[in-house]
């Protein structure tokens, strides 16, 4: 019998693979991002603008705020009044002008930027740092103090965060770099369950109206074709996954080393060959970088990944079997669709208000303890180290969800497929539920 | 021998009965056609020999032993409401439905290549159901029913959906399957195939059997013991000892009860009258006596 699931795995696994619309999305999909990626870097290598810097005249009323030109700003001082500067933007020599007018030190007021189109966010606060500078030094003149005394005494500060007593030695934790990995991993695993919970629900939902279902049940228990749609499903969605992970990193790859940069992951591989062999000056932030990454394990990161994956999958497809079951038709499917895509729903957001912002809230832990939501919380916690204890809790409640919600769909799953033309609501789901031995 | 044993099956759908202490017995080797009126039972009953659902109660033996999963594989089951993935090819989708019902690869790519050609759809194998024609797929799923060689075959309503041509070339190959000693239960509501194809019919109407019984046996019960004559009546011959008679072009036809009489007692009464030109019995033909039924037992 077992070897019966495995023929409704095998057909469900290649009747998707080899569709061609399943090859053009696993193709495309990976392409997508590199593409837009390498289009804005190519816009932004080719456009003209940015190789000449745009030329602003300045009209200072006090004569004494000289802003230094740059790559990006050229300032002229042509001791023009007011009038004479707005021909000169009006005819096109100036993108704009800057009017200064005679300034309060204690309340600087009046500053104007005349120009003929709209500049930019970066332009406008660009200019106003610029001057914020300048008055700040002349502030700092009039009461008494050398600026350049007092920026010697300025110091950067930087928290290193160290998670202790982790085996293998302490080891260097970022912030940043683990909410990015939370954040993807999340937000993958809550993608997956809809894209592939849906397919397993059109899926049954085509063997019910089609009736193959009733050829199908006489050779097969209904149980065996729930849960042989359900992996044989699961199966192609992580298939999809892998290739994608490994094109994305090819094109990636391919992208950015085009456009003259080298991927993360291959720079750090290349520099952790190396370490020690860098410069003591200005590499310490890579070397940190590299530090960081290497911290991540990446091992534990994976099975774990791969373990909410599938557990999340098995849980939540067990639900759009059921579903699609109990229903004729996909837009029947929507009133049933509720309390699944609610708990998921709140693990989505409870990712970004909670989990992300601080991982080891109460309300974080119990979002990622939970089944419903675990698969998608736990992930936004895991590179930030969660304890085995935890971990092993929430893997095991998770099963135990999974198990009991394939259960549950199993009993509306051997009536619903065999009853046509119904109007089910959630008392019939409930009585199907409590009859069904 | 008895291959299916049925004793007083219920099955109940909330408050309606969809049957009521049904029995049945079918004999190897047979064609038995169950007919009904849509709705009448047949296709539940089926379904439950199909162990797709259980019956409320009652019992239902296979060749002496209690049904069992294991006795379904060696059932073929065309439902009335046909069904394939339509995304599959033809050869894919057959290969699956041996191997479901426990086919090994090798023997199921052997007999269907064998049935593809039988049936004529050699040059569709490797094409997918939704681009086949409605009578081309019906016979693939023809296909998937009969590919493990099943002892006892279902079929429900077999011939809707098939052209005239087709139907007798799934006519034939249901005769060919029944001389290599294949039990086949056909469910229909269309008479007018039954006569020429079952040896045995059993009657259901609102759950319960009304009739059951070889053809023969069932036909020969319903003789009404009418003659229908066509003659030229001598011109001297105006008093006729029969009723009302109808003009047709060259000669008249009447209907006449035999009234005890033998039919040579008869013929030879009538043959004083004038040129008989056709005598012979008047015979129901299966829906008439399906309809008569049906009356007399709402009548009761």
């Amino acid at each position: 019998m077992p070897g019966k699931i495995f023929l409704v795995i095998k057909r469900e696994y290649l009747a998707r693979v080899k569709k061609r619309s399943f090859l053009l999305a696993t193709l495309i999909t990976p392409l997508i991002f590199p593409t837009i990626l390498g289009l804005f870097l190519w816009i932004a290598l080719s456009d003209p603008s940015t190789e000449t810097p745009i030329l602003i005249e300045v009209v200072d009323e006090n004569n004494a705020y000289f802003l230094e030109s740059n790559e990006m700003y050229t300032f002229s001082y042509g001791g023009l009044n007011p009038e004479e500067a707005k021909n000169l933007v009006q005819d096109g020599q100036r993108f704009g002008f800057l009017y200064i007018p005679e300034l309060n030190l204690e309340r600087p007021q009046g500053i104007t930027f005349y120009s003929e189109e709209t500049p930019a966010l970066s332009m406008v606060s660009s200019l106003e740092a610029s001057l914020k500078q300048k008055i700040e030094e002349f502030r700092l003149f009039a009461s008494g103090i050398d600026p350049a005394v007092l920026s010697s005494l300025k110091t950067n500060v930087n928290i290193q965060s160290i998670i202790v007593g982790e085996p293998g030695g302490e080891r260097v934790s970022n912030s940043i770099v683990n909410y990015a990995v939370g954040f993807l991993a999340g937000i993958l695993i809550y993608t997956f369950i809809f894209v592939y919970g849906n397919q397993i629900m059109q899926g049954v939902i085509e063997e019910k109206s089609s009736r193959i279902i009733e050829i199908l049940v006489s050779s097969l228990k209904p149980f065996q074709l729930m849960m042989g749609k359900i992996l044989g499903i699961g199966a192609v969605g992580l298939t999809q996954f892998l290739i994608w992970i490994f094109l994305i990193s090819a094109v990636s790859s391919l992208v950015m080393g085009y456009f003259g940069m080298k991927m993360p992951q291959q720079q750090m591989l290349e520099m952790s060959g190396q370490e020690g062999l860098f410069p003591e000056t200005g590499q310490e932030s890579i070397a940190e970088m590299v530090q960081l990454v290497q911290g991540i394990d990446f091992l534990q990161l994976t099975i774990t990944f791969l373990i909410y994956f599938v557990g999340g999958y098995l849980l939540y497809g067990a639900f759009f079997a059921a579903i699609g079951a109990a229903v004729d038709s996909p837009s029947d499917a929507q009133q049933f669709m509720f309390p699944v895509t609610i708990p998921l729903l709140i693990a989505y957001m409870g990712l970004f208000i909670f989990v992300l912002d601080d991982p080891n809230s109460r309300v974080s832990y119990w979002l990622s303890i939970i089944p419903f939501t675990s698969p998608v919380a736990m992930m936004g916690r895991v590179s930030f180290g969660v304890p085995w204890q935890e971990l092993a809790l929430s893997i095991g409640l998770l099963v135990a969800g999974f198990l009991s919600t394939t259960w549950m769909a199993g009993k509306i799953y051997r009536i619903g497929i065999l009853v046509h033309g119904t109007k089910v609501g959630y008392k019939v789901l409930w009585k199907w539920l409590k009859d069904s031995g | 021998m008895e291959l299916l044993n049925v004793r007083s099956l219920n099955k109940s759908y909330g408050a309606h009965v969809a049957l009521k202490d049904f029995n049945l017995s079918v004999e190897q080797g047979l064609i038995f056609g169950l007919l009904g009126p849509n709705g009448a039972g047949k296709t539940t009953f089926i379904r439950i020999v199909n162990q797709i659902i259980e019956q409320d109660s009652g019992q239902i033996l296979i060749k002496g032993e209690p049904l069992k999963m294991r006795h379904v594989r060696n059932i073929g089951y065309l439902p009335e409401e046909r069904g394939l993935y339509k995304a599959m090819k033809v050869k894919e989708q057959l290969l699956y439905f041996g191997q479901i019902k426990g086919l090994k690869k090798q023997d199921a790519k052997e007999r269907i290549t064998a049935w593809l050609d039988k049936l004529d759809l050699s040059r569709w194998k490797e094409n997918r159901i939704q681009d086949l024609s409605k009578g081309m797929a019906q016979k693939v799923q023809f296909i998937a029913t009969v590919l493990h060689q099943p002892d006892l075959l279902i079929l429900d309503e077999p011939f809707s959906g098939f052209d005239p041509v087709n139907a007798e070339i799934i006519k034939n190959e249901i005769l060919e399957l029944k001389r290599r000693g294949t039990t086949i239960i056909f469910s229909t509501h269309r008479m007018e195939s039954v006569e020429l194809l079952c040896d045995h019919i059993a009657m259901i109407n609102q759950a319960q059997k009304i009739l059951d019984g070889p053809v023969k046996t069932i036909k020969n019960e319903a003789k009404t013991n009418r003659f229908r004559v066509k003659i030229i009546r001598n011109e001297d011959r105006n008093v006729v000892p029969w009723g009302d008679m109808e003009m047709k072009e060259g000669h008249e036809e009447f209907t006449m009860d035999l009234n005890g009489r033998q039919p040579n007692t008869l013929l030879t009464e009538l043959m004083g009258y004038g040129e008989i030109l056709g005598f012979e019995e008047i015979i129901p033909s299966i829906e008439e006596i399906f309809i008569q039924k049906i009356n007399e037992s709402h009548a009761r």
